[in-house]
């Protein structure tokens, strides 16, 4: 069995979120982590591999600095990474993005892809079902649970109010979720292994199959961002003491002041 | 020459502090409180392959090098000095005086286990009346038939009682030289907890590190296999000075490791500490002593650092490992009392984390050789 898992390095965002002049991301100024949602996907192909035997190959599109996040993926376990980097691919959103993925996906042998359902600095959730639907492939979203069954998956699909148990057969697409397990740390062996018995793969614009320049990088692109900015920190706001009626016509009276009514 | 790490050592450094941090940091306190050896801990670095990282992937170690293991007990020393010595215990002083004396058969049956961490291990060498004076030692072992006898007793033993297998010295034989003077040879064995006339005695109650497990060990009529006498009988000395040099690197890590997590500790609290209305850091006196003690920590880290790179490659790395170990103890202790200073009365309060960390400093500068041991083994090769 082969397992291809798409990871993304992202900027932690737990320490904030820094901005450059132009309203993108200064990833320079922030540090990079593997995405907690792909990281947890890693998790549950690395145990797959464990119960299976299955191969895991890490695949991500990036900079040269990504190398490090599939470094740290080859120190937990993983058997093979490729990096996709090319200039030609810069400034990609998520329809460009899934474009080029698939595009190196159809390059490997796939039983089963497994990615994150979204990364922590775009939060779209919508690279993973679109490699699906490139590839032609069933997809899954929202695992908290994966099971392998002879030639098929059974995953524990989350709903808000409820869960799905879907089965469907390889190959396909599961996006996971961050809940769907504690990701394993790396040994200090698995890092020295990472380095000196692994390699990272490096693919550029000449690697990816069935894919049309137009659909790729900025220029192929869709998405145009207007402004992004972080979290503005809320006032504290104006607390009262009333019964329900008093309440009513205070809340009426502030809606009407603001003109909201 | 190059002092940065390579990328592979940083990632290390990322992983341990991680651990750290999440695993570690938070029972620190509860730890020190409550003087419980952290079994939990240790079974998640088991897991983690933390308990042999210096050790080949043959006898089921991580395969990585003594810089590694270093940076290991650095930085869980950073956050927990009982954490940082239980690992240092175990890695230098009792699966490398088997990586490095023992026989194939030894390594397979005590190293594979030990370094997969299912197995923790001990040294014993320190008796009540043998400290410093490491040649007044007492317990003794003759050897009946096909076992070797042991009796004695040793104090002051880390990870006592929760340890597996344990490097016991004991004098094996006494000969007079030349002028009739009595020598006593000493030889090394690998002691199994279980075996028969091999008890614990009381566990003492520390100063610092109060969660690391240090007991007492006491042998009657112990009887062990021939098999386990460990490296040539006689040569037990040499053989417990040479492992004692690897410890000291480990013990140098930890003593490093206690003074960066109190320097951490003081800037984030002189930072909002206020006083006279504006924060401690921004007094000059504040300022001056976290540029000294940085200074100190980066001088001690170099010196580790050193020593560890001069074990990988060197067979002889005495002076380097009493160097790194006297300079990080000795900048463990005063970076502590400074940054308890620095905290006023909250300093003096168990409550935060710098207290532990001024008793846990102490020990660095006497287990494994006091500081006046190194400086007698330094000033001994500056005067050969």
């Amino acid at each position: 069995m082969k397992i291809v898992v798409c990871i993304k390095q992202v900027p932690d965002t737990k320490g904030g979120v820094k901005f450059n002049p132009d309203g993108t991301l200064d990833r320079a100024a922030m540090l990079a982590i593997m995405n907690p949602d792909d990281k947890a996907g890693l998790e549950a192909a690395l145990r797959i591999k464990e119960q299976t035997g299955a191969e895991v190959t890490v695949v991500t599109m990036g900079l040269p600095k990504a190398e490090e996040a599939l470094r740290e993926a080859l120190a937990m376990g993983a058997d093979k990474a490729v990096l996709v980097t090319d200039r030609v691919l810069g400034g990609a959103d998520t329809w460009a993005t899934s474009i080029t993925v698939a595009g190196a996906i159809r390059n490997m042998e796939y039983d089963l892809i497994i990615s994150g359902r979204q990364a922590i600095d775009g939060d779209t959730a919508q690279v993973g079902p679109q490699i699906a639907e490139h590839l032609g492939i069933p997809v899954i979203s929202y695992a908290e649970d994966i099971k392998v069954e002879g030639d098929s998956v059974i995953v524990k699909r989350q709903y808000e109010d409820r869960y799905h148990e879907v089965k469907a057969k390889m190959p396909c697409l599961i996006t996971a979720l961050s809940e769907l397990n504690v990701p394993r740390y790396m040994t200090p062996g698995g890092i020295f292994d990472a380095y000196d018995e692994k390699e990272v793969i490096v693919w550029g614009r000449k690697d990816l199959k069935d894919v049309d320049d137009s659909d790729l990088g900025l220029a192929g692109s869709p998405t145009k961002i207007a402004k992004a900015s972080d979290k503005v920190r809320k006032g504290a706001g104006e607390k009262v003491t009333l019964d329900a009626s008093e309440s009513v016509t205070y809340i009426m009276d502030k809606l009407k002041e603001k003109h909201v009514i | 020459m190059d002092f940065a790490l390579s990328k592979k050592h940083e990632m290390a450094r990322t992983l341990f502090k991680e651990f750290a941090e999440t695993e570690v940091k938070p029972l620190a306190q509860e730890v020190d409180e409550t003087e419980e050896f952290p079994a939990g801990t240790v079974e998640k670095m088991a897991k983690a392959g933390f308990m042999g990282i210096p050790v080949p992937k043959e006898y089921g170690g991580q395969g990585c090098d003594p810089l590694t293991y270093t940076m290991c007990v650095e930085e869980l020393s950073k956050v927990c000095g009982t954490t940082g010595v239980i690992v240092s215990a175990h890695t230098s002083l009792c699966i490398d005086p088997i990586m490095t004396y023992g026989t194939e058969e030894q390594k397979k049956k005590y190293v594979v286990p030990l370094a997969k961490g299912e197995k923790l291990g001990a040294f014993a060498l320190t008796e009540p009346g043998a400290g410093t004076d490491a040649q007044g030692a007492q317990t003794k072992a003759v050897l009946d038939g096909d076992e070797w006898v042991l009796n004695g007793s040793k104090c002051f033993i880390t990870n006592g009682k929760v340890g597996d297998v344990y490097i016991v010295i004991a004098i094996t034989s006494v000969t007079e030289d030349k002028r009739g003077r009595k020598k006593k040879n000493f030889s090394a064995f690998i002691v199994e907890k279980g075996t028969p006339g091999f008890s614990f005695g009381t566990k003492e109650k520390k100063m610092g590190i109060r969660g690391s497990a240090t007991y007492e060990l006491i042998f009657e009529d112990c009887r062990i296999p021939k098999e386990n006498l460990l490296g040539p009988e006689g040569k037990g000395f040499p053989i417990a000075m040479h492992t004692l040099d690897g410890g000291r690197i480990g013990i140098a890590a930890q003593a490093l490791g206690i003074a960066e997590g109190a320097l951490d500790r003081a800037i984030e609290y002189t930072k909002e500490r206020k006083q006279f209305g504006r924060s401690i850091a921004q007094q000059q006196n504040t300022q001056f002593k976290l540029a000294d003690m940085a200074a100190k920590i980066e001088a001690a880290q170099l010196l580790v650092y050193k020593a560890a790179m001069a074990k990988a490659t060197k067979k002889v790395y005495s002076v380097e490992a009493a160097k790194a170990k006297l300079f990080a103890a000795e900048t463990a202790m005063a970076v502590t009392t400074e940054v308890v200073q620095l905290f006023g009365g909250y300093g003096y309060i168990r409550e935060y984390d710098v207290e532990r960390m001024m008793r846990d400093a102490k020990i660095t500068e006497i287990y494994e050789g006091t500081s006046e041991v190194q400086r007698m083994v330094i000033s001994g090769a500056l005067l050969k």
